[in-house]
């Protein structure tokens, strides 16, 4: 019994040993895109410009912190006419609310790679709790999240006045994202 | 001399076309200068449907005309005349198959699929790129420009058979009238 207590602790131990702790966010590797429906039609878009901080240790994924504040300007929905109208009043109104903010909140490892990451997501002055599946997939110093989620955009009131109806564009947006991060 | 006239599925085909291609052509261009807003998406999905419409109308139409030779063009015609009739029709054909064609692979190239009665999903056969999507608008604006002046001849033409030479080009593509028969 205290053999296997001893090999339980130097198991754990094992892990620690080669515990890296991914702090460094790539932008150029990095990516935020979100997809919704246009008259029933999947139409994807991305921002081009996020800042973040990122501290994780896949070994202590419950003190693992994130923030991200995601340039609502840099939006790139395919079309100029369609970056400025979102950049405008009704839908972002970047004006005002320049940014969208991610805080984390408590990181769950949910086994394997897969983790579950609830927190704080505020988008023009509107604040939710979202919680975000994540995938996490390292190679050496260098690891990678994945992830998507969906929010309302009326929860954020995103789209006013003749776009606040969904029946042509859709209240669901999908929100992928992938993270490219490396140690110290 | 009896008027032979073109079968009655080409006159429906024909006269059909010519409602749908007109409210196309009209809707094309009015709804590219309006400012973004939900009409707009919805105008612009309905001018893609309607275009695929008209592209499928198109190919049963050519393969009707293939299996049901029209009527010849009266002798009277000067052998130039005739060329140009000839050329005419090509241009329009090459036209309607064309300019559905642009549409559809711009809709590719700038993002936004086409979904024939937002039911039916069309292949996206280009990735999206901004600018293959503003190249491929500059085409089918042009190929558009082109058809309105073919189609000007088009009518031109066959006003001008039938008020000038008298002969019976336009009287062969219209309903029937019941005293004829």
């Amino acid at each position: 019994m205290k053999r296997l207590a001893f090999a339980l602790a130097f198991a754990t131990l094992i892990p620690a040993a080669h515990a890296v702790e991914y702090t460094q966010v790539q932008s150029d590797k990095s990516a935020i895109n979100f997809v919704y429906k246009q008259m029933g039609v999947a139409v994807d878009g991305k921002f081009r410009k996020f800042s973040s901080q990122l501290n994780f240790d896949p070994a202590k994924p419950a003190a693992a912190k994130a923030s991200f504040a995601v340039e609502l300007a840099s939006v790139d929905t395919g079309a100029t006419e369609g970056d400025e109208e979102v950049a405008g009043k009704a839908w972002f109104n970047t004006k005002a609310f320049p940014t969208a903010q991610f805080v984390s909140g408590n990181v769950k490892a949910l086994g394997g790679n897969k983790y579950e990451v609830a927190g704080r997501l505020t988008i023009k002055g509107k604040v939710q709790d979202v919680v975000v599946p994540a995938t996490f997939t390292a190679q050496g110093n260098v690891g990678v999240f994945d992830g998507a989620f969906t929010i309302r955009r009326a929860d954020f009131t995103i789209g006013e006045g003749a776009w606040a109806k969904f029946d042509i564009v859709a209240n669901d947006v999908l929100i992928k994202f992938r993270i490219t991060a490396s140690s110290k | 001399m009896a008027t032979q006239h073109y079968t009655s599925t080409a006159k429906l085909l024909h006269w059909l076309m010519a409602i749908l291609l007109f409210g196309l052509l009209a809707l094309g261009f009015y709804m590219h200068d309006l400012p973004l807003s939900p009409d707009k998406l919805k105008l612009y999905s309905w001018h893609k449907w309607a275009g695929v419409s008209a592209f499928l109308l198109v190919g049963f139409r050519l393969l009707w005309r293939f299996t049901h030779r029209p009527p010849a063009l009266p002798e009277s015609m000067p052998k130039l005349m005739q060329f140009a009739a000839h050329a005419g029709h090509l241009a329009l054909y090459g036209l309607m198959l064309a300019i559905p064609l642009s549409g559809w692979l711009m809709s590719s190239a700038k993002g936004f699929q086409t979904v024939w009665f937002g039911v039916l999903p069309i292949p996206d056969l280009l990735d999206k790129n901004k600018e293959v999507g503003d190249l491929l608008q500059t085409v089918h604006m042009s190929l558009n420009l082109l058809f309105v002046a073919v189609l000007a001849g088009h009518i031109g033409a066959a006003l001008k058979h039938h008020f000038i030479d008298k002969d019976d080009i336009l009287i062969r593509m219209a309903p029937r009238h019941s005293k004829e028969n």
